[in-house]
């Protein structure tokens, strides 16, 4: 049997990562995916011609070799608005995600390990967090401010949706301190929070990592949903509000306006699939158990 | 009625070797350990008194739930004695500061049985050895963690050490992972280490050198241990110049110098295990004497009997004492036996 | 009375003989790694077999291929298992359909895993099992319920259990040592003529160990079955064992009757492995070590596979691969073969045994 001579301590973690992901077949094709939505919606806006005026001429107009997937009820240009409106789910997508995980980690780990009245102080804190109703919320906020930001928006996702990952997480940190390598380190008397951060909660990560990735579909459907239901306001482009706009201004009635619908569902749903193959592989990578098989 | 009075304190074990003892760093005093269960109280140890000297070995023997695990680790501190103490040169740990708890708990070192389990799958060889040295700044800086690490790693045979510094629990045999927890036991510079059947998942030939290696940190390093096992052929062999204590059903009944046991065992219980073990010598193993029990099924902890544990299977049972009064642990002439029939003849 | 371990004037031939036997598990689409190679043995009636050896020795999987219990992606390439069935005629393991292989197991011959508590199924109390086994294999009538548990408590009581409380429990309700027995007295259900017993008797205590030993050779007496068990104890070898195999790497590499390979061994991975358990009667011996472990089966030195870890090694055992020599045969037919090149060499000089 040949061991990877290759040690993650001369790669990195990253590079294990990289491996993991690019071994699979399915892995790459996901990664592929993530990599071209992300190019096209970060990257596309420095290739193309940003102005997008409002043509009363246009509306509605077929796909053409000057507009590729046609023009909406404004006459402006899909492709170019699709181009546009995919930064800003993602990033809230991303830093709700961040949100929700950290808090989840770090409540959940100290949840786990400490048992006892941190435990249930923290559980009941989960049980008030899962009450809140998040669209009633949206609805407050949305009434509080004209134009709500998106990072205001990925803040409140992330500050409701915790209570769920922090509570699988606690209960696997509680099977995970009574292992026998975590009694070791309490044998070596390493300290609460160092045995939680580096011996308990690594053994995790590939678990964190998916639920991180989970988190972000969940948020992008969240805002997505919330701009479809026109409960925020946004003048920006974006996929969410394209689809909004498509909705009430009846495209899918109108034969060539359906890229303006379908277009910004196909993109989000592309993003969402190929997230959800990379994890598959990133679970591989980041469990050394399976990596060297 | 379980008689859970406190004995006498313990005796002490009859000088038979040359030379005066030197002091125990741990021992254990009339500890008990009562778990509550479902058809009441288990008494899972019931009244053990133990000492472990620098340099020195010391086996504990007996079948599983005999309380043999649950006694080694209330002695690494592990599990809180619900009556009796454990004491750190001298010192009640249960009594003791955060300072001195500090000192106990790198100064007593517990070695799990299973390697697999032991090692955390997610971190290095070295990673896991140094964690200790580098937490309590034993090390100055990365290149000597790494130094000593290495040091550590020769010291328990896993030669070069560069080999395996920066290997995964996975990428290694069942005897290399138990040298690694060995390792990092010994970073800590252990006065005791507490073996837990640390040996018995590894296969014959490994165990061995695994035994020798250990034999090594005791001769050479002075480390006391508590060696727990099932199997009296590595008692014998790791303790031959130390002792040998065997338990039954949550109690110490015999317990002296590991060549009179093992050869000249004097507690019915005893003669039983030792004459139970196959010999890997055929014409032996046709011949050996076998001591026949009355019953072949253990009493329940929860339910035990009336006077002698052990007085329902055992072959030299005679109706009055045995069935009435627990006999005590009491003193030999050359070892510590709680038995009325033996005892008196 | 004669003995039938060393009576084979009756004999008509062996019950199982082994020929050249290969095991092999698929690793993926095209690849396959050899767990064992070319094994061949033969079992008369009666006879008990221990197959000895480190873990990864391939011992395992011989008895699972025996019985052709491999797992999904194992497979027997090459050789014959021929099986003397109850009704005279051989057959050749290897090539039983599935119903037939079905019928033939547990009532010619039956396996007592490792780990006797998956060998259960959780769910189902020991009296199920017994039901189940009896009815699977049952040609004609179906046998009411009473009648089977009546011959189930007969077979429980045979290995010293109390069927009233055993037959009615669920597997997690018993001892290791009681589903162990339990284990032996479903597989002795349908009074086959093979027992194959994986480590019968790790992870039990010393007393149950004792107690399940003592039953098993009483029993062999009684119904006179042949036993083919794996362990990695040796003590138990010498006990039980009329012969012994020692594996290393997937072959053979030393059989002979119990006392020629524990007095007279003539590999030295034999001799190392006995050396490395001390008895428990007498003074202290002080055991051999035997560094490092079996070499991965995907990656098998050139030459003898032991070579790299045999003190007597020579360059040539690195490049030529001993072939089962037969170095003596006994009155008996029962012969005493090693695989190794030097074994005369080592033997005259006393080196494989001190």
């Amino acid at each position: 049997m040949t061991v990877s001579t290759v040690s993650p301590g001369a790669t990195g973690v990253w590079g294990a990562i990289w491996h993991g992901i690019t071994r699979s077949t399915s892995g790459f094709i996901g990664l592929c995916i993530v990599a071209g939505v992300l190019l096209f919606a970060f990257a596309g806006p420095l290739f193309i011609d940003t102005r997008n005026p409002t043509d009363v001429t246009k509306i509605w107009g077929p796909a053409t070799s000057e507009h590729w997937l046609g023009t909406n009820h404004e006459g402006k240009d899909t492709f170019v608005q699709l181009v546009l409106g995919g930064r800003e789910p993602i990033w809230v997508g991303i830093v709700a995600a961040l949100i929700t995980v950290a808090i989840a980690v770090a409540l959940g780990g100290i949840a786990g390990y400490a048992r006892g009245r941190i435990d249930h102080f923290l559980l009941q804190l989960t049980d008030i967090t899962m009450t809140i109703p998040f669209i009633v919320l949206m609805l407050v906020v949305a009434s509080f401010y004209r134009t709500a930001s998106p990072m205001v928006v990925a803040f409140i996702i992330g500050l409701v949706t915790w209570p769920y990952l922090m509570r699988s997480i606690r209960a696997q940190v509680l099977t995970l301190r009574e292992r026998e390598f975590v009694e070791a380190a309490r044998l070596q008397d390493l300290g609460t929070a160092r045995i939680l951060f580096t011996e308990v909660l690594p053994n995790m990560a590939g678990y964190i990592f998916i639920n991180f990735i989970i988190a972000i579909t969940n948020a992008i459907y969240a805002v997505v949903g919330m701009y479809l239901l026109g409960l925020l306001p946004s003048t920006a482009a974006n996929w969410g509000l394209m689809i909004q706009q498509a909705w009430d201004n009846n495209a899918f009635l109108v034969p060539s306006a359906v890229p303006f619908l379908v277009a910004p569902m196909t993109m989000i749903m592309l993003f969402q699939i190929g997230l959800v193959t990379m994890t598959r592989s990133l679970e591989q990578a980041l469990n050394p158990r399976l990596r060297d098989r | 009625m379980i008689d859970r009075s406190a004995p006498a304190p313990a005796p002490a074990l009859p000088p038979d070797a040359p030379g005066p003892d030197p002091a125990p760093v741990l021992s254990l005093n009339g500890v008990h350990q009562v778990f509550p269960g479902a058809r009441g109280d288990v008494p899972a140890v019931a009244g053990v008194d133990l000492e472990i000297r620098p340099g020195t070995a010391l086996c504990l023997v007996g079948e599983s739930g005999c309380g043999k695990t649950t006694t080694a680790r209330m002695a690494a501190g592990l599990a809180e004695p619900t009556s009796g103490s454990v004491l750190f040169r001298g010192r009640d740990i249960a009594a003791m500061d955060r300072k001195e708890r500090s000192v106990f708990r790198r100064a007593v070192q517990y070695i799990h049985q299973d390697p697999y389990a032991s090692l955390n799958p997610v971190r290095t060889v070295y990673s896991t050895v140094s964690a200790g040295l580098r937490r309590h700044r034993m090390v100055a800086d990365g290149r000597e963690a790494r130094r000593v690490t290495a040091g550590l790693l020769e010291r328990v045979d896993l030669t070069p050490a560069g080999d395996f510094l920066d290997k995964y629990p996975h990428q290694m045999s069942g005897g290399q992972r138990q040298r690694v927890a060995i390792a990092r036991a010994l970073a800590m510079n252990p006065e005791v280490i507490i073996a837990d059947e640390s040996t018995s998942m590894l296969d014959v030939s490994i165990r061995v050198s695994l035994l020798n290696t250990l034999g090594r940190l005791r001769d050479e390093l002075g480390v006391g241990f508590l060696f727990i096992t099932h199997d009296l052929a590595v008692a014998k062999y790791f303790a031959w110049e130390g002792e040998i204590a065997v338990m039954y059903l949550g109690k110490v009944v015999e317990h002296g110098r590991t060549p009179r046991v093992v050869n000249d065992p004097a507690h019915p219980y005893t003669r039983a295990l030792v004459s139970a073990v196959c010999e890997p010598d055929p014409d032996l193993a046709r011949t050996k004497e076998r001591v026949r029990l009355r019953s072949a099924d253990i009493p329940d902890l929860t339910d035990l009997p009336p006077g002698c544990d052990f007085h329902p299977r055992c072959p030299l049972y005679a109706p009055g004492a045995c069935d009435t009064l627990r006999p005590p642990l009491v003193r030999g002439h050359d070892r510590l036996l709680a038995c009325h029939v033996v005892g008196r003849g | 009375m004669t003995d039938p371990r060393t009576e084979p004037s009756a004999d008509p031939g062996p019950l199982l003989s082994v020929r050249g036997v290969d095991i092999a598990y698929r690793t993926g689409r095209r690849s396959r790694v050899t767990a064992v190679h070319g094994v061949s043995f033969d079992l008369h009636p009666g006879q008990s077999m221990a197959l000895v050896g480190e873990s990864g020795c391939g011992k395992t999987t011989l008895g699972l291929g025996l019985l052709r219990l491999l797992p999904r992606n194992g497979l027997v390439p090459a050789g014959e298992i021929l099986f003397r069935r109850k009704d005279g005629s051989t057959a050749d393991i290897r090539s039983l359909g599935a119903e037939e292989l079905r019928r033939f197991r547990w009532s010619e011959a039956a396996m007592v895993f490792q780990g006797a508590m998956n060998a259960f199924n959780p769910v189902l109390r020991i009296e199920d099992h017994f039901l189940d086994t009896f009815r699977a294999h049952e040609t004609g009538r179906p046998r009411r319920r009473a009648e089977i548990r009546e011959e189930s408590a007969h077979l429980l009581e045979m290995v010293r259990l109390d069927p009233a409380r055993v037959l009615d429990a669920h597997p997690h309700e018993l001892s290791g040592g009681m589903r162990q027995r339990a284990l032996i007295a479903l597989a002795l259900a349908l009074g086959p003529q093979l027992l194959i017993l994986d480590e019968p008797t790790t992870a039990l205590d010393l007393l149950t160990q004792r107690a399940i030993v003592e039953r098993l050779s009483e029993l062999r007496e009684e119904l006179r079955f042949s036993m083919v068990f794996i362990t990695h104890d040796l003590g138990l070898a010498a006990e039980l064992a009329d012969r012994v195999g020692t594996m290393y790497a997937g072959r053979l590499i030393e059989t002979g009757t119990t006392r020629d390979i524990f007095y007279r061994p003539r590999h030295p991975y034999t001799a190392a492995l006995i050396d490395s358990v001390p008895p428990v009667s007498g003074g202290l011996v002080v055991p051999e070590s035997l560094p490092g472990g079996p070499p991965g089966l995907a990656s098998l030195p050139p030459g003898c596979s032991f070579a790299p870890r045999c003190r007597h090694a020579r360059q040539v055992c690195g490049e030529r691969r001993p072939e089962l020599e037969v170095l003596h045969t006994r009155g008996d037919g029962l012969s005493h073969a090693a695989a190794c090149l030097r074994s005369r060499e080592l033997a005259a000089e006393g080196a494989t045994r001190d």
